[in-house]
């Protein structure tokens, strides 16, 4: 089991070493000279105007939960279809059962509005 | 005996990652180079010409000039954050390298769950461009962040549907059991007549989505976010964010070629090997480019309609048909 993970952090140590070379590189090679302005935050050379407190649409809120409940579904599949061989026509009525399901849900969130971005 | 040494654990891993990714890094490097020149040749322009003969040695000298550029952070920014999010993006993108097949000896780490481990990278992709995001104290980054993270999750979705087609057809989740599977039965994506192609059309817009390659670049939209999450980097922070996008893309068109069109094999019976993943793989990689330079931006709407109106209920449908395949196949057999 480690032996099968190893090579992940292994991988992970090398990517993570290249990024700080990089990261410190940038770092001490460029110029050091920090005026207010340049530390404004950059609105195309416009004084900046408001703070970052914008109101977001509540629709981002709407596709996490979207995402939420489907990706969760969808990531159960995954067992599913890696033994399914093995579960005959039983094991695929049910999984159809399942989807039908998920797709009834989906077109209940299509009818209530919850995929339409603008309106 | 190097044979011998390699079957050590710590060796083959130590050694397979150097190579994939200097490999992967060089590749990705040239590939800004080539895209340069690609676009600048569709826009009736050269492209590049100045550094080295064509312009080859172009990537050289970003990389020198972005290093020599003033490193700023704004001074509302939340610093500590401000300086995880880039190098996050690019240690994301490569961790999604260790599982990819490029043969059946050149894989950093043979995982039973390989394909679960690539989604599960991508998904994490969307934490440091939200962090980005949000750490800038930009209301244009946050907003090109929140669109980011809206577009993809959604397509996060479609991309997990459309990956389970292969593991369905192979019954494993593991990226090299799925390419020997074609390497007998032929590729994903001619496999069951119909939803082979149609899974890995899927998988290819999902996956531009997920890179925020044109025509899904809407996070980034120049014209209204500036920049997007990129707004306030400079130098070689904005480096690694470039950087990152460029691996992502190379990385998804690596699994794309490992699970559509049959990894390692060789078309026609013309044998299998090294070359001919890495044929695929940049072959699928240069389709990205020529997409982006052919297809304009989306509007937010569309895109969010296109994922969940049609991919989505698409997916879910492809996944039964696969299954209905295998079995009715088993079934005509004995």
């Amino acid at each position: 089991m480690t032996e099968l993970y190893l090579p992940m952090f292994i991988m992970f140590a090398i990517a993570a070493g290249i990024c700080a070379v990089m990261f410190l590189g940038g770092q001490y090679l460029g110029p050091k000279n920090p005026t207010p302005e340049k530390r404004l935050p950059f609105e195309c050379g416009n004084d900046t105007s408001g703070t970052r407190g914008v109101r977001l649409s509540v629709k981002f809120y709407l596709t996490a939960i979207l995402f939420v409940v489907f990706d969760i579904e969808a990531v159960f599949i995954y067992p599913w279809a890696a033994l399914f061989k093995g579960l005959g026509w039983p094991g695929f009525m049910t999984m159809l059962a399942f989807i039908v399901a998920l797709l009834v849900a989906l077109a209940y969130c299509w009818k209530k509005g919850a995929l339409e971005w603008e309106s | 005996m190097p044979t011998e040494l390699l079957k050590n654990p710590y060796v083959h891993g130590a050694v397979y990652g150097v190579v994939i990714v200097t490999v992967l890094m060089t590749i990705t490097a040239w590939s800004i180079w080539f895209e340069r020149k690609f676009a600048g040749r569709m826009q009736s322009r050269v492209g590049p010409t100045l550094v080295g003969p064509f312009g080859l040695l172009q990537p050289l000298a970003d990389a020198v000039k972005l290093l020599q550029k003033e490193d700023i952070v704004p001074a509302s920014a939340d610093r500590a954050l401000f300086n995880l999010a880039p190098p996050l993006t690019v240690l994301f993108a490569l961790g999604t390298a260790a599982v990819i097949p490029f043969s059946p000896e050149v894989i950093a780490a043979d995982l039973d769950v390989g394909v679960l481990w690539v989604l599960a990278m991508g998904g994490l992709t969307v934490f440091p461009v939200w962090i980005a995001g949000w750490a800038s104290n930009n209301k244009y980054a946050l907003l090109g962040g929140m669109r980011s993270v809206a577009q993809g999750i959604s397509y996060e979705i479609p991309l997990v549907l459309a990956a389970l087609v292969p593991v369905t057809l192979a019954g494993s989740m593991s990226i090299s059991d799925i390419v020997r599977y074609q390497e007998k039965n032929g590729w994903v994506v001619g496999m069951p007549p119909g939803p082979g192609i149609l899974a890995f059309l899927i998988f290819f817009l999902a996956s531009l989505a997920e890179a925020n390659r044109i025509p899904f670049d809407i996070p980034e939209a120049e014209s209204e976010l500036i920049a997007g999450v990129t707004t306030e980097y400079t130098g070689m922070k904005f480096g690694l964010f470039y950087l990152a996008e460029y691996l992502h893309t190379l990385i998804v068109a690596a699994v794309g070629a490992a699970l559509f069109f049959g990894g390692w094999a060789g078309p026609f019976g013309l044998g299998s090997g090294l070359h001919w993943m890495v044929g695929k793989t940049l072959l699928l990689f240069f389709g990205v480019f020529w997409v982006r330079w052919t297809f304009l931006r989306f509007r937010a709407d569309q895109l969010m309609s296109l994922c969940w109106k049609y991919l989505v209920p698409a997916g879910l449908v492809l996944v039964m048909l696969s299954a209905f395949w295998v079995h009715y196949k088993a079934g005509t057999r004995g």
